[in-house]
């Protein structure tokens, strides 16, 4: 089974790399951009057919490595064919 | 004095710090290789900086999952003394020995030059405690994710406690650029709750030599061994 990771960072946590983007962005004519957060996202397989399960690993897998939870909020979605 | 470095695929500064561990104690620290569970027991375990794993994920993530850091858990959980510089600062942080997060500089620029450290009033520790609180120190940093970030009542916690060891400090009033990365209250380093573990940016073993601008890491560093050796 596909699972997708999105993380990104928490809110009030600073992330000049998005600062630069909407700089750049509204540099480039789209002044109504007004913010940018980044984040990434991470694709996962997992041989297993039960969907709690896959999301039971997968949480286990963003608390224990994916995430630093400090700073970042995640979120897993499974991707159906 | 016994000492050990920890080297990571990715490690860079191990040979530098063994250089400046032996040019103190007169002895080499042992290499501690990141797939070993058993390390011997020792007075002062140093995990040094880098690109462990490439910074992949995170800058010291992988590096915190490796089977050493549980032999350094369990040196710390004895009362032991480990000192993380740089990436070893990220990996200490990476693994929860100590807390916060440490992330993009704030100008997003890889930043490698002199910055002026002040010693903060913190709690008894085998690193600043000879040192005089409110003295300078001159270390090179070389970083691009070094800016400390704690929520608020974490900030709190660690003042409270006395756990911000070091900050970056102006030289002059107008000085604008004395903190090279943006970290909260220009935090250069901090200290676990017993004091034992110090997780800090500025690299003190590239300011051993005049031939290195300063010899202020060899007085900081010979610091750390006289009172850990008592």
């Amino acid at each position: 089974m596909k699972v997708i990771v999105n993380v990104s960072l928490k809110e009030g946590v600073l992330d000049p790399e998005g600062q630069a983007i909407k700089s750049s962005l509204n540099n480039l004519g789209f002044e109504h951009c007004s913010d940018v957060r980044t984040g990434k996202q991470i694709i996962l397989n997992l041989d297993q057919n039960s969907e709690t399960e896959v999301l039971k690993q997968a949480k286990k897998m963003c608390e224990e490595l994916l995430v630093n939870t400090v700073i970042e909020n995640y979120e897993i979605n499974i991707l159906k064919d | 004095m016994r000492s050990g470095v920890v080297i990571f695929p990715g490690s860079n500064c191990d040979r530098d710090m063994i250089v400046a561990l032996r040019k103190i104690t007169g002895k080499t620290p042992i290499k501690i290789w990141h797939k070993e569970y058993d390390i011997p027991n020792l007075d002062l375990i140093v995990i040094p900086g880098g690109f462990t794993f490439g910074d992949y994920l995170r800058c010291g993530a992988l590096a915190a999952r490796s089977p050493v850091i549980t032999s350094i858990k369990n040196h710390i959980s004895r009362g032991g003394t480990v000192l993380g510089v740089c990436n070893g600062f990220q990996i200490l942080i990476e693994a929860k020995i100590l807390p916060g997060s440490l992330i993009r500089n704030k100008k997003l620029l890889f930043t490698c030059r002199e910055t002026t450290l002040q010693v903060q009033s913190c709690i008894e520790n085998p690193f600043l405690s000879g040192l005089k609180i409110g003295e300078c120190l001159k270390f090179p940093v070389a970083h691009n994710e070094g800016n400390y970030f704690a929520p608020e009542d974490l900030l709190k916690q660690l003042k409270e406690e006395g756990r911000i060891a070091l900050k970056y400090i102006k030289q002059k009033d107008n000085e604008k650029n004395y903190n090279p990365n943006g970290s909260t209250e220009d935090i250069a380093g901090i200290l676990s709750n017993n004091g034992k573990v110090l997780g800090m940016m500025p690299h003190p073993e590239r300011a051993i030599n005049y031939l290195h601008g300063g010899t202020d890491g060899l007085k900081f560093l010979t610091n750390c061994v006289e009172q850990i050796i008592g």
